[in-house]
């Protein structure tokens, strides 16, 4: 009944489509991330509720799915964006060694079971591609959001993704020549504007296509931007932007191109543009809708009835393939000297198939490679692997990361463990900026300072400087131990991550009770929790940089400079005595946001007054005239 | 009941202070007296004016104990005057808030006692040199009590250091005393054997 009303077509039923779907998505997302499985799964949730197993709210899937996956194309024209082509050059040895290996791989392997499951060569074949790929689109956003983006799990899994997107083209080409001769498939395929051209032809209409994006990436869109800019006119600008992306995307179709790989060219071009930042803030909301929307389509189009029809073969085939990929990656990561948690990370996130598999499998169904059965089948475990991704990335950070780290802990016990007899007053947790910051003023007043870090390369780098940096995980008893516990004094805990601060110190607290702890505190609820889990000191993120940042914008805005540094003072004592208050406060919701509020106008009326009257702020001393006081006096 | 001394101590290298630290020392934990270190209270010169002057309010004898920089104080001890000692609070319209109080300066100097008199290598006497302190009391209403001051400090040994630090307590409990008429305050025991910061 719902269904019908929303499926009822014209502009209302757009809207109510759309009202459906960004209200899924409003409503699943946040409880995913509240249970900590990230905002993919949430969308895949949201797509299965209000999908044909579930709700039955929303038509045609498959078609909304067709837009959504332009969401893949401007993600990767954003990081396109974000990699200059020096960066990309370095990469080169990933890209195509890592990368290259994992396709080829994968592919063989699957083609090997999938015949042995009794498909014809061709068949397994065109399974063996389409399975090798993974998903850009969860891989780079589950990247993202746990912040490993730059991390080294995060650039080899951008490397081998980058391959695969590459890959797409040839295996485009590929899959015609695997047709079987039942000519109506072959000709249904015809879709590309140049596939009735010879073979060479192609070829140099794809070459010709790429040199014209890039040519026209640097001698067309800087102009046009620019031209664009002049006109002040912030909706062109994105209009502009999408431009760009739909242009390239519809040129890359014709030649019968990944449009993913154009764009990402194009960013790549682009990525020394100064309207860079412009574009990238222009597109971002873009992709994330689209890319949202796009993981609602897949948990929309999980068949699952056909799951219900053969669920242990199902089973069996999403979670074969998942460890065969992550298998593979294991043994390449091996190769590539990619630590043990890298490794972990960087198998499990590349371990479904992707989105470009679906796109594969119509071309396939169309070219009549294979029955339409296998190519349900082949969605189906597509999206399924796609939608345990999200878990098995919780798998990974719950359960392996934490053993990996204690296993790499042993391995490097010799060494870049400390060693054992070391009996500096100083321990110091977290050896990034802040941590090295700390550590070196420290040292530089001839304290003896051991280091625990717990990112080897980290450790390495700075070991390598001559610094006494070790290996380790400060919330184990028995290293903290054999890192000389029991003759530190103080321990500064500078881990960036709130919830590791606050492990270490509980730790710590419950076996080394008589060290004074001072730690970094991300923010106000921090602080107190830090206080509370028995912190002698906290000293807040923000009270250093945020301070000193707010001091020069000050300066910049006309302050003398001596005025714009008894502002910070003032402002400082002001938090600080209201951080005092909260703590007080501290687990009394209503008496938290009493004071909070309060305390709020408190700093209103403080710095209105000082514009007045600075009397009122106990800073009268170098207002008064010397004219002023004589007649007072 | 004891005066209630306030014991503002202004050094701002403590680690390296051989005579101020233990003279300090010595005071701290009397009878009837709080002390400050200043610059432990105020490493980045944020001096919070309305504990400060709380606690000016609750104290019968204000000390003010440093090093003699420049003829003068510390840079904070001369930032707290500034901030602290507020027209309407200190002095002024309803400045009345010290009034009846005594100030006493405590300080050490490295030059000889000698140097310090018309022809001496400072050319002043200490009385001369410590006239702001002097007005800075009766700008407020309050008592200026004569300085202890201890001459000669890079020439002490520890034996001399230790008689100062005795005497500076003798003063101190002398200050104390509800019975010492605070008027009459005249002078200090010089102390035994060596050269006596007196003021007179």
């Amino acid at each position: 009944m719902i269904a019908a009303v929303v499926a009822g077509g014209g502009a209302a039923g757009a809207l109510q489509s759309a009202f459906v779907y960004l209200a899924a998505a409003v409503l699943m997302v946040p409880v995913a991330k509240r249970l900590g499985l990230g905002s993919v799964l949430g969308y895949l949730v949201a797509g299965v509720l209000i999908g044909p197993a579930a709700l039955d709210l929303v038509g045609d899937a498959a078609q909304v799915m067709g837009f959504a996956e332009f969401g893949v194309v401007v993600m990767l024209f954003l990081i396109g964006l974000e990699l200059q082509p020096r960066v990309l050059w370095t990469m080169r040895k990933d890209v195509l060694g890592l990368g290259g290996l994992q396709v080829a791989v994968t592919a063989g392997l699957v083609f090997g079971i999938a015949t042995a499951l009794g498909l014809a060569w061709r068949e397994a074949v065109a399974v063996g591609l389409i399975l090798a790929l993974s998903s850009t689109a969860i891989a780079l956003q589950s990247l993202a959001e746990k912040g490993l983006s730059d991390a080294p799990a995060g650039r080899r899994s951008f490397a081998v993704l980058l391959f695969q997107d590459i890959a797409v083209i040839p295996i485009l080409a590929l899959l015609p020549l695997l047709a079987t001769a039942s000519g109506d498939g072959a000709e249904a395929a015809a879709e590309s504007a140049i596939s009735g051209l010879p073979a060479y032809q192609q070829a140099l209409a794809v070459l010709g296509a790429i040199a014209l994006v890039i040519a026209g990436g640097k001698l067309l869109i800087g102009p046009m931007l620019r031209v664009i800019a002049a006109t002040h006119l912030r909706e062109l600008f994105v209009a502009a932007a999408l431009l760009i992306v739909v242009g390239i995307s519809l040129a890359m179709g014709l030649v019968g191109l990944s449009p993913a790989l154009g764009t990402f060219l194009a960013g790549v071009v682009l990525a020394d543009s100064e309207y860079r930042h412009e574009l990238e803030g222009d597109l971002e909301p873009f992709k994330g809708l689209l890319l949202g929307l796009f993981f609602i389509t897949v948990g929309a189009s999980i068949d699952f009835g056909l799951v219900a029809d053969m669920p242990l073969a199902i089973v069996g085939l999403v979670l074969g393939l998942m460890a065969l990929k992550a298998l593979v990656l294991q043994g390449l990561g091996l190769a590539w000297g990619v630590r043990a948690p890298a490794r972990a990370t960087l198998s499990l996130i590349l371990a479904q198939a992707g989105e470009f598999g679906f796109v594969l499998v119509a071309t396939s169904l169309s070219l009549g490679i294979f029955a339409g059965e296998t190519g349900q089948l082949l969605v189906v475990v597509i999206a399924l692997s796609m939608a345990l991704t999200p878990l098995a990335l919780v798998f990974d950070d719950r359960v392996l990361q934490p053993r990996l780290a204690r296993v790499e802990n042993e391995c490097m016990g010799e060494a870049e463990a400390p060693p054992a007899g070391r009996r500096a007053p100083v321990l110091v947790a977290g050896f990034r900026r802040y941590g090295q910051t700390a550590g070196r003023l420290l040292m530089a007043n001839g304290f003896d300072v051991t280091v625990l870090d717990l990112d080897p390369s980290v450790v390495s780098v700075l070991r390598d400087h001559g610094l006494p940096v070790y290996f380790g995980d400060a919330t184990r008893a028995e290293l903290l131990e054999s890192a000389g516990a029991e003759h530190v004094e103080v321990l500064v805990v500078a881990t960036s991550e709130p919830a590791r601060s606050l492990e270490i110190v509980e730790s710590v607290r419950r076996h080394f009770p008589k060290i004074r702890i001072v730690s970094r505190a991300y923010d106000t609820r921090h602080a107190h929790a830090l206080r509370g889990a028995g912190v002698d000191r906290t000293v807040c993120d923000v009270n250093g940089g945020g301070l000193a940042l707010g001091r020069a914008a000050l300066e910049e805005l006309g302050f003398h400079p001596y005025r714009a540094e008894r502002a910070v003072r003032r402002f400082r004592r002001h938090e600080d005595e209201t951080q005092a208050m909260l703590f007080e406060a501290y687990g009394d919701a209503g008496r938290t946001t009493r004071v909070a509020r309060s305390r709020t106008l408190d700093l209103g009326r403080l710095l209105e007054a000082d514009v007045e009257d600075d009397s009122l702020v106990r800073d009268g001393a170098w207002s008064t005239t010397l004219e002023a006081q004589a007649a007072r006096d | 009941m004891p005066r209630r001394i306030l014991h503002l101590f202004a050094h701002p290298a403590l680690d390296r202070s051989r005579v101020n630290r233990p003279l300090a020392e010595a005071v701290k934990g009397m009878d009837g007296v709080t002390h400050v270190d200043l610059y432990a209270r105020y490493p980045d010169f944020n001096v919070d004016v309305p504990l400060e002057q709380a606690q000016l309010v609750e104290a019968d004898v204000i000390v003010f104990q440093h090093p003699f920089f420049w003829y003068s104080s510390p840079a904070l001890l001369k930032e707290w005057q500034d901030l602290v000692l507020e027209h309407g609070f200190a002095y002024g319209d309803g400045g009345t808030a010290l009034a009846g109080k005594a100030l006493w300066t405590v300080t050490t100097t490295g030059g000889v006692a000698e140097a310090y008199c018309a022809g001496g290598h400072n050319c002043f006497t200490m009385e001369e040199f410590l006239r702001p302190f002097q007005q800075t009391a009766g700008l407020c209403g309050m008592r200026y009590l004569p300085p202890f001051v201890v001459h000669g400090s890079h020439r002490l040994d520890a034996a001399g250091i230790a008689a100062h630090a005795d005497r500076l307590r003798a003063a101190v409990a002398r200050v104390a005393d509800p019975a010492t008429d605070l008027a009459r305050l005249e002078d200090w025991e010089p102390s035994a054997g060596g050269r006596s910061g007196v003021a007179r």
